[in-house]
């Protein structure tokens, strides 16, 4: 039902071409994020799909039919804003509505949905409050809500949650993965956010500078980067790279490891190094490490609390099964 | 101690804030005033403030002597016409420059605003002329057609700066709701914009009443507004500061008591954009 093809897609405004010819295919149900840092024509993308941007060049097809020349509200997605875009004039139950409305549907009908709606997003006792009178966090239900309602064949998510504070991120992250289990209705999701990318999504695509550099699931992402901005950009703290005769010891331009994947002792390893912060989460902790041999700092996450501090004389060891090799082009060999 | 010089201060902005409103409202109150005392007491020296004998003869020999329903009535027409008429021209002009700018937009709006910076005077020849020949002079409709291009600049910028203000991400939201063009107007950007509109049309009506540049110099008698009623008893015949005073009352009361009760959307209106 819901699989969107985009074939040789561009869009340009003026003489900047910000997506340069792009071909994406996603299956109908699947969770797809598009991930990118900003300005990489994430939120254009996602833009072009919902019929709010016309392409410059190529075509788009949803659910089996040609969409490029189709007005947004043809195209039968729903969007969920950054801002909500809520209307503020109309009640919740009236915001719910207002799709519906615009299709004619009627009366019994509606109140069926709205209710349903409601009661999936709880948000039964707010239906006759107005936008002004909810929390953030209940705004984006009501966001979603007017979404839902419609039964589109795709739901199209741009930054939803950015401007909710970390803890509610969290709670709406699991509704929306809920929604989606739920629903299995396909969803594309634009975020910054990499790990709003790699805990929902079930295929990442990670973009820059308008360019697809790898799409796939968010463990591929992780286990296999095709280059060295996708190995960097996904995975928190931020994979290490190594340049240099360490890197050349394992035939590669640049070796890349990621922080979870170095062991630490007091006494024996191959890179010795002084520890600069030590970040203590109770979880885990994280060492920024001075490697003057290197002459770079490494991150090291380590599990749970470890009796090191700053300014101790540690010795890392990476797992060499686990090491990221890169050519001189940064991608991975 | 820091609570005591917050006071004092309180105290010292209080009591300068009611000097400059006395300061600016004096003229008004006194005008008012005056239009209670006799001739005599008008002029007396020293002026006399409250304690006359309080009369309402100028309002009867005003009333008597000039119709001022028929005044009043072309005030009405005028003001209204000259507001309606400028808010539907205005009203499509804001919107296009609003959300369908061009890279001119900015420059429209400040060629249109320039227009105010010109002294009226100076088009009064070329436009009287244009009068005579359409037979436009002293008529209601001629009045209304000057009033609504002078106000025209603020009305449509007064317009812009309120649908600027409504998110582009809610007529996008009701353009993926299924909303056409006429639905996106009608059920989405009216109801946000209701609130600006009014409090233009407000402004408006406020300023077209009391123009008296034009309505003075294009009128004679059938359709000379209340402004014209007032310049009548500031007559050769000598200056009759009582009936002067009762008849600028009796113009500027309606303005000044629907102002007083949309004070709020007013001031609204005046500071929109500036203060979010």
């Amino acid at each position: 039902m819901g699989k969107i093809v985009l074939n040789q897609v561009t869009k340009s405004f003026g003489d900047t071409q910000v997506i340069p010819p792009l071909d994406l295919t996603i299956e109908d149900g699947e969770f797809t994020v598009f991930v990118g840092p900003s300005g990489c024509g994430k939120s254009t993308l996602l833009r072009l799909i919902a019929g709010l941007e016309d392409v410059s060049s190529g075509s788009i097809e949803i659910a089996g039919r040609e969409a490029t020349q189709l007005k947004p509200a043809q195209r039968e997605l729903a969007m969920v804003f950054q801002s909500y875009a809520l209307y503020p004039h109309m009640s919740v139950r009236k915001n719910i509505a207002f799709p519906l409305k615009m299709a004619k549907m009627d009366k019994a009908e509606i109140d069926r949905r709205v209710e349903s709606a409601a009661d999936i997003l709880n948000l039964t006792d707010y239906l006759e409050r107005r936008p002004g009178q909810l929390s953030g966090g209940q705004r984006q239900r009501v966001a979603i809500g007017r979404a839902i309602v419609r039964e589109p064949s795709a739901f199209l998510f741009d930054e939803p949650l950015s401007n909710l504070d970390a803890a509610l991120r969290v709670g709406m992250r699991l509704e929306i993965s809920e929604l989606h289990k739920r629903l299995s209705t396909t969803m594309i999701y634009v975020t910054h956010d990499q790990v709003e990318a790699m805990t929902m999504a079930t295929k990442i695509v990670v973009l820059r500078a308008g360019v697809i550099e790898q799409v796939g699931s968010p463990l591929e992402l992780y286990n296999t980067p095709r280059n060295r901005f996708v190995a960097g950009f996904i995975g928190s703290p931020k994979m290490n790279f190594i340049e240099g005769a360490l890197a050349a010891e394992h035939d590669a331009h640049c070796i890349g490891i990621r922080p979870e994947h170095i062991d630490v002792s007091a006494t024996e390893g191959s890179i010795q190094g002084t520890i600069n912060v030590s970040e203590h989460l109770g979880s885990d902790t994280f060492f920024h490490v001075n490697c003057e041999a290197l002459n770079t700092t490494l991150t090291v996450r380590v599990d749970g609390e470890v009796g090191f501090n700053r300014g101790d004389t540690v010795f890392l060891t990476p797992k060499s099964d686990l090491i990221h090799r890169f050519d001189e082009q940064g991608l991975r060999l | 101690m820091a609570r005591a010089v917050t006071t004092q201060r309180k105290l010292i902005n209080t009591g300068l804030a009611w000097a400059i409103g006395l300061l600016i409202f004096f003229p008004i109150l006194w005008t008012i005033l005056t239009s209670f005392k006799s001739e005599g007491q008008a002029i007396a020296d020293p002026p006399l403030f409250l304690f006359f004998d309080w009369t309402l003869e100028n309002y009867a020999i005003v009333q008597e002597r000039s119709d001022y329903g028929k005044y009043l009535m072309n005030s009405i027409i005028i003001a209204g016409g000259s507001t309606v008429l400028g808010v539907l021209i205005a009203l499509p002009a804001a919107w296009s420059m609003a959300f369908v700018p061009s890279r001119r937009t900015k420059d429209i709006l400040l060629w249109m605003l320039s227009t105010k910076m010109l002294p009226a005077v100076g088009v009064l020849y070329p436009i009287y002329l244009i009068f005579i020949e359409l037979k436009l002079l002293d008529s209601h409709l001629g009045l209304t057609i000057v009033l609504m291009l002078i106000n025209l600049p603020i009305i449509v910028w007064m317009l812009y700066t309120y649908f600027k203000e409504i998110p582009g991400e809610i007529l996008e939201a009701a353009r993926m709701d299924g909303a056409s063009l006429k639905n996106e107007i009608l059920y989405v950007l009216t109801p946000m914009a209701v609130p600006g509109i009014a409090s233009t049309m407000l402004l408006s009506l406020i300023l077209a009443w009391n123009e008296a540049f034009w309505t003075l110099n294009l009128t004679a008698a059938k359709a000379a507004p209340l402004t014209a009623f007032i310049a009548s008893y500031s007559s050769p015949e000598g200056l009759f500061y009582a009936k002067l005073s009762a008849a600028s009352t009796m113009a500027i009361a309606p303005i000044l008591i629907l102002g007083w009760f949309s004070q709020k959307q007013l001031v609204r209106g005046l500071t929109f954009g500036a203060v979010k």
